[in-house]
């Protein structure tokens, strides 16, 4: 249960080994040590990597076997969490994957990968974690979305249709489960230089992952619903949404 | 009528939301606790708690001052047999008119019996009456299982529930014994000390010459004013010793309430100047000396009473308290503390400083013989959680504890180190409760 200070006992990440969940676990467990966290992804030696950075900075670590794609799989590894001694405070939703944009609208398999993942994943986690987090009368849902989703553009737009998508779902949820004590918080990042975007050129205000998870911890000290990363994309992407198609099209980039 | 909502302390820090259910008849009681849910069942006094003591997220709650009557007096030897959610003021209200006050006071009327109960609360007679718990002749507890048990001192159950914050079962009625008095008022001598050991000193020397003995100490002052304070002593009033206008009226109490603090105040209005400026006032305000001043028992007691919600001055993120106790020989300890809170300029307003007297069987009972000192900080520096971390450490090492009433931050680990009888309480708590119904936040938070 946190505490006044904002002292944390649990968290679950689902998709125990993104970089940006990883910060913010840190972050998030900083002023004191022996936190605990349960990396729920798929193993393998990242997921051992991240257990192991986490370990050395006195989280105490349970690794949990998770393949969103399953349904199973996420049921199981959800409730082992919340069923392990003591309530979860932070679930943080950071699986998703950017794939191949131009495949992504041409090849079915590319296309459903994406959809599943990104979007009938996270709201299959949503609507579990969200029971769990009731019934604890307390308790905070980290959603990581992405601007891409706020206005997706030619370049990525089946990526950013999935996150619209988990985007809108996790605002509603945060509405239906606010009197229940649950805060759920929409995270919206900007470029992240990360394993996920090697390759890509770095967009305007991009930033590492650390600067996202102070975005995130910040955001839910004031009990945010929605936050962007850097936060000044707010403005922007407010601008973008209102920018006429014709010159939306025509953007570099 | 049940409502889910969320609920905090006093402090207003870290809701969690339940199911609250007025309490009715022990019939109905007896339904809640044999049908706890997943999340078990907690009773709650008036929630002056300041931490998460008084709730239990995603479980019941009993909110027990639906429960508020008093069943028996007697005024020949004082003893009085309430329901538990009765509040202080109340009995202060209905008995001082008949010559008997309650035998612990805390720094607020607006408390339950039950509550005081299971905190085992302390006043400013604590070194000479002991805590709540020395004063009552039984307590019926609704336990886990349903039944209804008769507890006295001699029953280890009793004094697992005295100081057991609610989570050996829900106190339904405690006999009581009151205190005889002539008068509501208190004959107060006051003193201006400058610094700690000075005020150590006074103390040390004469406490046990007053019924009543506290100290405010200006957190802010560093240096050679460090513990710089304002030191207030007294007696219940004898008739002979009031005024001409007062011996007409000597049990009259009606305690005004004066106002409502506002909503919420803007964040930071606390801040080190307008604390250190306000101490400061304080300080020189308050004669260097005076014997003999008539006090009515409100004033004495209960001065923030005259605000109502004076807690929101703290803004929205709320606020904590800190009490530690540190036994009699650790008093390097207290000043180290002292010390670090003085130099982090943490704002508050003032601190207590009190001597406690012998402990009681209670397990988890927070008195020892000792020195207690509490403050109020707001909650929002990134500085504070480390700084109280230090503090822990600091009571641990000196054998001292905090007190669970007003904690809202130690950890399960801490807890251990300074409840050395904690073992034995579970035991006795696992016997009665083998289920784990009686399930508090405060009890999640420090694995109980
Ligand atoms: C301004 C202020 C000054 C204070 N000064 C002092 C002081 O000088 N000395 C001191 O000792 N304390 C002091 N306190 C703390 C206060 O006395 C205790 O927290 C007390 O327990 C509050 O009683 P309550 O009825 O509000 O209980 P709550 O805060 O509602 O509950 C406190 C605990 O009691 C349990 N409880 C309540 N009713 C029952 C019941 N019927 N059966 C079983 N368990 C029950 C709850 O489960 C919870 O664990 C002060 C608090 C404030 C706000």
């Amino acid at each position: 249960m946190k505490d006044a200070i904002g002292n944390l006992q649990r968290i679950l990440v689902l998709g125990g080994t993104s970089e940006i969940a990883l910060a913010t676990v840190l972050k998030l467990a900083e002023p004191r040590q022996g936190v605990h966290v349960t990396l729920a992804g798929r193993p393998g030696e990242r997921r051992a990597a991240a257990a192991s950075a986490l370990h050395a900075e006195g989280l105490q670590v349970t690794e949990v076997d998770c393949d969103v794609r399953e349904r199973n799989s996420y049921e199981q590894a959800i409730a082992s969490a919340f069923d392990a001694d003591g309530d979860v405070d932070v679930v943080i939703v950071a699986f998703g994957v950017l794939g191949d944009q131009e495949r992504a609208w041409q090849d079915l398999d590319a296309a459903l990968e994406l959809a599943e993942v990104n979007y009938v994943a996270a709201v299959g986690c949503g609507v579990l974690v969200a029971q769990r987090l009731r019934a604890q009368g307390h308790g905070a849902i980290v959603a990581l979305s992405s601007v891409a989703g706020e206005r997706p553009r030619r370049s990525n737009f089946v990526y950013g249709s999935t996150k619209a998508g988990m985007d809108a779902f996790y605002a509603g949820l945060g509405d239906a489960v606010a009197a229940d004590g649950v805060q759920v918080l929409v995270v919206r990042p900007g470029f992240v230089k990360s394993r996920m975007t090697t390759g890509l050129s770095p967009a305007p205000l991009s930033q590492v992952p650390e600067q996202v998870a102070e975005v995130v911890v910040d955001g839910l000290r004031q009990g945010r619903r929605t936050v962007w990363a850097p936060p000044p994309l707010r403005f922007v992407m407010s601008a973008l949404r209102h920018l006429p198609a014709p010159v939306f099209r025509r953007l570099p980039g | 009528m049940d409502d889910r909502r969320a609920l905090q302390g006093w402090g207003g820090t870290s809701p969690s939301v339940s199911l609250v259910h007025p309490a009715g008849d022990d019939r109905d009681l007896v339904a809640m606790v044999t049908e706890p849910g997943r999340r078990g069942v907690l009773a709650r006094g008036l929630g002056r708690s300041y931490g998460d003591a008084a709730q239990n997220g995603g479980g019941l709650v009993a909110d027990m001052t639906t429960r508020n009557r008093v069943l028996s007096v007697d005024t020949q030897t004082g003893e009085v047999s309430v329901e538990a959610g009765v509040s202080l003021d109340t009995l202060m209200r209905l008995l001082l008119p008949m010559g008997l006050f309650v035998p612990v006071s805390p720094g607020t009327r607006q408390v339950t019996v039950g509550g005081a109960v299971a905190a085992d609360i302390h006043g400013k007679n604590h070194h000479v009456d002991g805590s709540f718990g020395d004063h009552l002749a039984s307590i019926d507890l609704l336990c886990a299982d349903g039944s209804i048990r008769h507890l006295t001192p001699l029953d280890d159950l009793f004094w697992a529930t005295v100081g057991g914050m609610g989570l050996t079962g829900v106190v339904l009625r405690v006999t009581l014994r009151m205190k005889p008095v002539e008068t509501a008022y208190c004959v107060v001598d006051t003193e201006r000390c400058a610094n700690l050991d000075d005020l150590m000193q006074r103390m040390t020397t004469d406490d046990h010459r007053y019924t009543y003995s506290v100290a405010w100490v200006d957190c802010l002052a560093s240096g050679a004013s460090l513990g710089r304070s304002v030191l207030t002593r007294g007696w219940p009033a004898t008739l002979d010793q009031l005024p001409r206008r007062l011996r007409h009226k000597p049990l009259d109490f009606r305690p005004p309430e004066l106002a409502v603090a506002p909503a919420h105040l803007p964040n930071g209005m606390l801040n080190h100047l307008t604390v250190a400026a306000f101490n400061n006032v304080w300080y020189y305000k308050s004669p260097r000396e005076r014997r003999g001043e008539i006090q009515s028992i409100g004033a004495f007691f209960h001065p923030l009473d005259g605000v109502r919600q004076w807690n929101r001055i703290y803004g929205s993120r709320g606020f904590l308290q800190y009490q530690f106790v540190v036994p009699f020989g650790a008093e390097d300890a207290l000043r180290r503390c002292l010390t670090m809170l003085s130099d982090a300029g943490q704002a508050s307003f003032l601190a207590v400083l009190k001597r406690f007297g012998h402990g009681n069987s209670g397990h988890l009972s927070f008195p020892m013989p000792g020195w207690t000192l509490t403050l109020d900080i707001p909650v929002g520096s990134a500085e504070l959680g480390g700084l109280l971390d230090r503090l822990d450490e600091e009571v641990i090492a000196a054998g001292g504890r905090l007190y669970l009433a007003k904690d809202s931050r130690m950890t399960a680990a801490t807890m251990r180190k300074m409840y050395p009888r904690l073992e034995q309480w579970r035991e006795i708590r696992h016997e009665a409760d083998p289920d784990g119904v009686f399930m508090s936040d405060l009890a999640r938070r420090l694995e109980l």
